[in-house]
């Protein structure tokens, strides 16, 4: 048992599962929009306003944001906990994974929060 | 493939007693167009230079023993032919990828055999132990086939990018071969325990079914399989 505290939960088996729901969620977001703009070839802004006016749709792309944020967390940590290890940086290790697992969260936490205010903002 | 008659070889080496960094030494060998095995190739090579270190046991492909980095992909120099590494009429022996280097092609395995402690791979059974056997149907027995055979002789691991990378933390290919091999034995009354060992981030979700263990095993196993079975346990369990 490998102990870890960075990790989007504390157990291997959450993370998996996680990255892979969020990832069937983020597919079905994109297939969706991409069906809509291919469905609606002449859609004028009044009408992509619309439709993200709907409660079901901030639904839906509130809960992509979430499983956005989910996803790019266990990626992104599993990226630096892959390359920036002591093997290939030496003692600077920890700090240097710290640091950019620190960035990396405050980029998604700005992304999120930006998307609800594009969502909900005025 | 028609093999040459004399048969270049580019071989990995380092003493780090005499060496202050590793090397790639050529040796003209010669094959006689013969399309032998790259361990007899070694062998010509140590008749010309005694001082080149690798290790070799049963010469068959059951003692694990001689795994190495042949033509860029890991094998037991004893059951591999020329005819199938042999490039441009060209042999480059490398040691094993990721272990430390002990000198030329003998590398370190302790970090591999400390991973395949981990998984406990001996039988536990909490019941009085039977006057004779614990038995087990046919049906059973087979779950295990294509678990038991492994010979240890570190190609997957050594061939996994996951274990390069966190060979400390990610069990590697052949010790979760193992693992699984336990976990699939209905003789074994410990499957809670084993698993809930193994749900860390690492242990067995580092694998990404990158799948080098099954391209490069010895004994044609897969190990990318197990671990995909041992991924069902927990979520099973933990569902």
């Amino acid at each position: 048992m490998v102990t870890n505290v960075t990790n989007f939960s504390r157990s291997g088996l959450f993370d998996w599962m996680a990255q892979r729901v969020s990832a069937v969620v983020l597919a079905a977001y994109a297939l969706f929009l991409l069906g809509y703009a291919v469905a609606n070839p002449d859609m004028s802004y009044a009408q992509w306003h619309g439709l993200f006016a709907n409660s079901w749709m901030r639904i839906f792309s509130l809960m992509s944001l979430v499983a956005l944020s989910a996803h790019a967390w266990i990626g992104l940590w599993t990226i630096t906990t892959d390359y920036l290890t002591p093997m290939s940086l030496g003692s600077w290790a920890t700090g240097v994974r710290f640091l950019v697992q620190a960035l990396c969260g405050m980029i998604m936490f700005v992304l999120f929060v930006w998307g609800i205010q594009i969502l909900w903002g005025n | 493939m028609t093999l040459p008659k004399i048969l270049q070889v580019s071989v990995y080496r380092y003493n780090p007693e005499v060496n202050s960094a590793p090397f790639m030494q050529d040796f003209n060998v010669e094959i006689d167009g013969k399309d032998m095995m790259v361990l007899d190739v070694l062998a010509l090579i140590k008749e010309q230079d005694e001082s080149l270190s690798y290790r070799r046991s049963c010469r068959e492909g059951v003692c694990g023993s001689d795994g190495m980095n042949i033509s860029g992909k890991n094998g037991l120099a004893c059951i591999t032919p020329l005819s199938s590494v042999v490039k441009n009429g060209k042999l480059v022996v490398r040691p094993l990828p990721g272990l430390p280097i002990i000198r030329d092609l003998a590398v370190d395995m302790s970090i591999f055999y400390k991973q395949y402690e981990k998984v406990q791979p001996y039988l536990q059974n909490d019941s009085p132990t039977p006057g004779m056997e614990r038995l087990q149907s046919p049906a059973d027995r087979e779950k295990l086939d294509g678990l038991y055979e492994c010979i240890l002789c570190a190609c997957c691991s050594t061939g996994c990018p996951s274990f390069w990378w966190n060979p400390d933390k990610f069990l590697g290919p052949a010790a979760l071969l193992q693992a699984y091999r336990f976990l699939a034995d209905t003789r074994d009354t410990k499957t809670e325990e084993r698993l809930s060992r193994l749900d860390d981030p690492f242990s067995v979700f580092r694998c990404h079914n990158i799948m080098n263990c099954v391209n490069v095993c010895p004994k044609g196993l897969n190990p990318t399989r197990a671990i995909g079975h041992i991924r069902s346990m927990l979520l099973q369990s933990g569902t």
